[in-house]
Parts: C-alpha cells; structure tokens; sequence
C-alpha cells in the first residue's frame, strides 16, 4: 500500500501554508521559492493550483535522467533524488510536464517532493483539505463521490426549477 | 536570522537610497512592526509638519514574525502622520507583501521627501530602485498591480499601491495590496500621493531564517489548531468578519442612518447567509487557516464578471446599515469600488451617511449636490458619492475632507452631525449600551478606532474568572470587573489590556483573529514569548511584551500631545450622551452614556496608564519606559 498526494483546488484559499512549511521541513528557513510545492494563483482572476509532484507511474524525470539518479523509495511511493549519483544536470526540471521537479539555488541541487518521508508537511497543516495525503486505493472513490456531488447539486437544482415551473 | 533583514531610507527629493542594519537593542525595546514604526514616527517627523507636504514621512514596515512559523504572520504596518487627523497615522494590512518584503531583505522603510513626478519603488533580493510610475498614475489599485508585474516580468511580485483616491489627496485613501487588503484607516494613501508615490513592489528569494525550525513547525501547528478549534474562526472560515453582523444588529449595537437608530430592520437582503449565497470560497493571507476573506464575481450591473474579494464587516455598515441602504448590490459593489479607488471603506460608508443626514436635515440640498439626491436607502446615490468622493467631483471634493475639513467648509449645524472622535469616522456600531467600546472609541490613539483597544469579548458575558484570567495576565489586576456589557466599572482596565494586546500583535506582524479579540481562547501574551524565542531566537517574559506595546502606546500619546490633543479629545459626540438608543434587545433599547459616569472612567484610564488630569504620560511613567530622552535618533 502506498499513498499520494490529491490536490482539490476548489478548496485552496491560496494561504501558502504548504510552500511556508515544506520550506522549514526541507532547507529549515522559510522561503518559498525553496519549497518543492507552489501555489499558482492567476490572483485578479481568482483562479488557484497548487503544483507539486504527482508522483507519476511512469516518471518522466526518472526515465529521463541520464545517471539513474530518480528512483522509488519501496517503503513511501516517493520519487526521489540519489544525490551521490545526481550530477546536476537539470533535464529532470526541463522534462517534467507539471514544473514540479526544481532547482535550490542555495544548495546548487534539483529538489522534488519526498513526502517528507511518508509524513507530508503540507497535507497536515492544510486545514481546508486542499491538499490530501491517502491511499491510492482510495482516490477513485474521492474523485467519484465530488463529481457525483455536483451533478446531483446540478440534478437538485434542474428538479427544482421544474418542480418551479410546474 | 529573521532579524538580518534591514532598514531603508528612501529619500525621493534627491532619489537616494541608504541601508542599516536593525540594531538589537532596538528590537528589544520595539519588537519591528508598529512598534519600530511610532519610534520612528516621533524622530522623524517634525513638530507641525504638514502631512501632505514633504517633510511628512511615510513608513512602511514587517512586523518581528512577519512571514515566519507564527501562524498569520501576513502583517505589514505603513505609517506617518495622518492627513485625516493630524494625529497619528497608522494602519496595518495582510495579504502577501509582507513576507516578500522581508524575503526582499528589508524589515523597515523609511520614505522621505517628494519626488518630481510618479514614482514607485522596487523591491528585490537586497536592492531598491526608484522607477518612473507616470505610466501608472491615473489606474486603479487592481490594475497597477497587472501592470507593474508584466513590466517587470514576474507574477510572484506583490504590489502595495494607492489607488486613484490616494493620487487625489483624498484625506481617508488607503494604500492597497492584492484585491482587497488595505491598510485602511488615517489616510495613508493621501501621504503616498503627496509625495508622488504610487506603489512598491517586492520579490525576495532570500530566506527567513527560522531559529529551531523543527520545534517553530509543531508550535506552529499547536497555535493553527487553538485557533481554528475556536467556534469563532470556524464561523468566520464560512462567512468571513460579516458574521459579526448577525449578532450586532440583531441586539441592536449598529448604528443607522448615521446614528439615527441602533437597528436597521427588514435587512435580510444584506445578513451575512444572504451574502454567502454570491460566495465562491475564501480566500486566506500568507500562512493562515482562518482564511476570512470572501471571493465573489459582481453578477448584475456595470460592474458585471468583476472578480473582488471582500466584503468585510465594516462595509456592511458602509454601504448598508449608515447609509439605510438593505440591499447586497450595493454592499458588493461599494465593496468593489473602495477597493479599486483605494479608499477606506469605513470612512467612505461614514462620510457619505453624515452627508445624508445633512440633506435629510436640509442642511445640505441638492444645489449642494449638484442634483444628486442624498436620501437615506437612496442605492444608486451612495455609489455615485463613492465616485464623487475619489474623484474629487461634486459634493465629494468636499466630503474627501475627512469629517471635521468638510464641516468647516459646509458651516453651520454640519458638526454636531459628525459621528467621529479626533477627526476620524466610528465604525458603524453604536456604543451607547456598552461603555466599555465608548471609552476604547473615545481614547484610541488614531480616534474612533476599534482595531486600537476594543474589549468585544465584554460583550460576552464571559464569567467575572474566566475575565480576571484573561485580563490579570500578565500585569496583576485586582480592581473592579464585571461580566455585564452595560455597566461602567472596571471596564478602562480592560481597554488598556486590550491596547497592549493589539499593539504587541501589531508589532509582532501577527492578525488581530489570531488573538485576544472575537474569541477568549485565543493566543495572548502565555503563547507569544515561545512563538518569539522558536523562530527568532530572542528572549522576552510576557511582562516584557506588555511594556514594549505600552512604550510604542506611549509613544503615539506623546506624538498626539506635540501634535496639540487635548484631554477634551478623549471624548464621545454629544448625541452619545443626549440621544437615547431606540432599538434593539430590551437591554440595550433606551441606553446613552452617563456623562458623570464616562467621565470617572476616563480619570480611571489615565489613572491606570499613570497619565496626569490633562492625559500626559508623568515623567514617572516616561522613565519606567525608558522614553524620558525621546526623540533619541538611534534610527
């Protein structure tokens, strides 16, 4: 069993929490532009997403890398970064499709999301359940469940309007 | 550490720029924020100076945690002299320019002087720029913001801005950051536009260093749940400060029609479950839970697909209760255009309402107004005064005055109209049942003022230990206190813990939800030294605190008093004391304020604060604050 990250951004506020804290759990400072997770706002238009790693099946970053340095850790489902064998190289960060994969400045290092081990700083302070920490088993059902509850919010509504009418 | 960042000064006459460091001892007598900010305020600023002229100075500042592992830390404080009062000029805001300051690698700001055209400052990794802003000049505060990230190239940048009201001189503009974050009150986007400023824009990627970083994160997390635990914060994730609404004017604490009533009825329209229906979410500010701001698009009108965040509480009563008007258009549009023209939403709401009570009068008529009928619940005339009013057109040239301005120039009975305390507009609440909100809006430092030293958890009924807990820590406090809202004992003691409550928040960079304010369980001074030594390392006891916020409050009193208040200014308009409340719950219907009685509780006050009979600071007070030498010039 492994479990991954599920973004929902209709709940995001857009706080940054979750770039604040993976920042301190990660580099111990708080900067943003340092933390493996981003929130991108389109801020006058009020539109939200989070980006972070999806941890993908078939990872771009990891087939692209040409030392094999991205590998899974069996015990949390992660991708992760061998830094003995990373040569810094940065075709991770240009092939990834979701700009989840970075580059620290600082520590002159590609930089992804871990999941801090199993124990995602994110997930556990973002109160509104924007950011999720389940089991993969588990997504179908959470997706499955918030679309049935819009279209039944739109079935209600159409009853409604013809109950209405009637 | 968090507290590498620096201090800059900004000379916009001869376009020059110095750095310092922030030395220690001035964090240890000040913190940063507001505190830093009235030090700097009383050195800098000269005796009499005029506020919109060049020898004003216009501050803007983080707070000590601003943007660091202390939950809500979004605070960035801008100051001066205010040109609505003349008094102290301060104002704090959330959103995410705060953080980006800091992370820009500066804490304080001190801008001086007046630059030959628009200008606006950029911020970043260590530097600052002075840049052209003619381009800018004219556009509204949303608007700047777009244009000033295309040109530079970056979404990340925040933008603090004024908006046309400010670049118009409008005694009561605000400077503006995102859709709706204002640092609304005293006028500070009049000193912006006074000295051709128009906006500053930061972007950082420099770190806030955090001193225990993993223990800072669990605190953290213990602080976000005491928080978001609190029923208050749970209410106001859904509905935002509106809530408020529900049970104000229900009880009958909101004043209407300027101040004409304490209820308005039939508004079912503006109660906040009716506003939520335009609701598409909330929105937080950098790193908080709470996230009380509401989204919406404007679905009717010229105004239509417009996306705005907002409406707070206080537009209720600017666009809806004040002005008699009950419809939520009004509430959401209004909301819009202060936010566009950056002005602030209170005094706007006030302003706007007096004058209608003015016309209702036929003090005022519509040779005054050009036509324009400024009837109680007259929608469409509200709106037009907001433009009038940012624009300087119109009966609004005149009412962009600020309270005590517009009276002199419309003569007659005009002031005794006036809801105000020192030359700025009251909130829309009605104070007449609770004396202890009259003695915070009669005594506040920046005049009626509820975000200086509200105690609105006495309108709880909160059991006299549960009071004798929160308000005997951390000065011991054995006099007088009582649980009922109407009574006037023991009440100045709660206005003064309040005053150094606030103001520590205040300086810390930390929101007023995020403490002693809407909810009693919240963080106070046993939660602050902790949050303070895990992220920036510094020791200070709760006592401390206490008599850093009492300095900084202190120091606004001595500023207040050079700048000519009086003892007389500690006081409430007559209709407080001569007109009778005549709506509401029965224990607040048939209520005005006891002249004897309110004037024991300011004796009281200045007593508990160690002023003297005419309200100044004794030179005891001053040495124990270690204020006896100011202006000291160490910044």
């Amino acid at each position: 069993m492994s479990k991954i990250l599920v973004i929902d951004p209709e709940k995001c506020t857009g706080c940054r929490l979750c770039e604040q804290v993976c920042s301190v759990k990660h580099e111990r400072v708080v900067n943003p532009y340092r933390a493996r997770i981003k929130v991108v706002k389109w801020e006058m238009e009020g539109k939200i997403l989070p980006v972070v790693c999806q941890q993908c099946e078939d990872a771009p970053c990891a087939a692209a890398c040409p030392v094999h340095a991205i590998a899974r850790n069996p015990e949390t489902g992660a991708l992760e970064v061998n830094y003995d064998l990373c040569i810094g190289c940065r075709t991770c960060v240009n092939v990834c499709p979701f700009g989840a994969m970075g580059f620290d400045w600082v520590t002159e290092r590609v930089i992804k999301c871990d999941l801090c081990g199993g124990d995602p700083q994110c997930a556990r302070f973002c109160e509104t359940g924007a950011i999720l920490y389940v089991d993969k088993s588990e997504l179908s059902s959470i997706k499955q469940r918030k679309g049935a509850d819009s279209l039944m919010e739109l079935m209600t509504k159409v009853s409604a309007a013809v109950a209405g009418t009637g | 550490m968090a507290l590498s960042k620096k201090i800059a000064y900004i000379d916009l006459t001869n376009r020059r720029v110095r750095t310092a460091p922030i030395p220690l001892e001035m964090r240890n007598l000040y913190l940063g924020g507001r505190g830093l900010d009235m030090y700097l305020l009383y050195n800098h600023v000269k005796p009499g100076a005029d506020p919109l002229g060049p020898d004003n100075v216009a501050l803007v500042s983080a707070g000590l945690l601003t943007g660091t592992l202390a939950s809500a830390s979004a605070r960035v404080h801008v100051a001066g002299k205010s040109p609505l009062t003349g008094f102290v000029g301060s104002a704090n805001m959330g959103g995410f320019f705060g953080p980006e300051m800091r992370m820009a690698g500066f804490d304080h700001l001190v801008i001086t002087g007046k630059a030959d055209g628009p200008v606006y400052l950029w911020l970043h990794d260590g530097e600052i720029e002075i840049r052209d802003a003619s381009h800018l000049w004219g556009h509204d505060a949303q608007q700047t913001q777009v244009m000033v990230r295309k040109e530079l190239g970056d979404d990340d940048i925040q933008v603090m801005t004024i908006g046309v009201a400010g670049e118009n001189l409008v005694r009561f503009a605000c400077v503006m950051t995102s859709l709706k974050n204002a640092a609304g009150r005293t006028g500070m986007g009049a000193l912006w536009g006074s000295k051709n400023l128009k906006a500053i824009a930061a972007r950082g990627r420099m770190d806030i260093k955090i001193a225990f970083p993993e223990e800072a994160l669990e605190y953290n997390k213990e602080i976000i749940t005491q928080v978001t635990s609190a029923k208050v914060s749970k209410t106001m994730q859904k509905l935002g400060t509106l809530f408020i609404w529900g049970t104000t004017n229900s009880t009958g604490l909101v004043r209407t029609r300027n101040f004409q009533s304490n209820q308005i009825p039939y508004a079912d329209d503006i109660e906040p479950e009716s506003i939520e229906e335009e609701m598409i979410g909330t929105a937080g500010c950098f790193g908080c839970q709470v996230h009380c701001r509401g989204r919406y698009f404007i679905k009717k009108g010229p105004y239509t697909g417009a996306y705005v965040e907002g409406p707070e509480y206080t537009s209720l009563g600017a666009f809806g209760a004040e002005v008699g008007c009950t419809t939520k258009q009004t509430v959401l549009v209004g909301n819009h255009l202060v936010n566009m023209y950056g002005l602030d939403t209170l005094e706007t709401g006030s302003m706007i309402s007096w004058a209608m009570e003015l016309f209702e009068k036929g003090i005022i008529t519509t040779k005054d107004t050009d036509g324009l009928e400024l009837r109680f619940g007259n929608d469409e005339a509200v709106i037009e005064a907001v433009h009038q009013i940012a624009q300087r057109r119109g009966i609004g040239d005149i009412l962009a005055e600020g309270p005590l301005k517009a009276a002199e120039k419309i003569g007659g009975d005009a002031i005794k109209y006036l809801i105000h305390v020192k030359g700025m507009s009251n909130l829309h609440s009605d104070e007449r049942p609770t004396p202890a909100l009259a003695l915070n809006i009669a005594t506040a430092s920046r005049g009626a003022d509820h975000l200086r030293s509200r105690p609105a958890i006495d309108l709880y009924h909160l059991p006299e230990k549960v009071l004798r807990k929160i308000f005997g820590n951390p000065v011991p406090y054995d006099g007088p206190l009582t649980s009922d809202y109407r009574d006037y004992e023991g009440k100045p003691w709660e206005v003064i813990w309040q005053e150094m409550c606030y103001g520590t928040v205040d300086c810390l960079g930390i929101c007023k939800y995020h403490t002693v304010f809407l909810g009693p369980n919240m963080p106070n001074f046993t939660e602050w030294p902790k949050l303070i030594y895990l992220n920036t390392g510094l020791e200070f006891t709760s006592r401390d605190l206490w008599d850093i916020a009492d300095r900084a409050y202190t120091l606004e009193r001595l500023f207040n008093l050079r700048e000519g208040l009086t003892r007389e200014m500690d006081w409430l308009p007559d209709r407080y004391f001569d007109e009778k409340t005549d709506r509401g719950l029965p224990v607040v219907r048939g209520k005005s304020i006891d002249r004897e009685k309110f004037k024991k509780m300011i004796e009281e006050y200045y007593k508990l604060h160690e002023w003297d009979e005419k309200g100044r600071p004794t030179k005891k007070k001053l040495k124990a604050l270690g204020l006896e030498n100011e202006p000291s010039h160490k910044l």
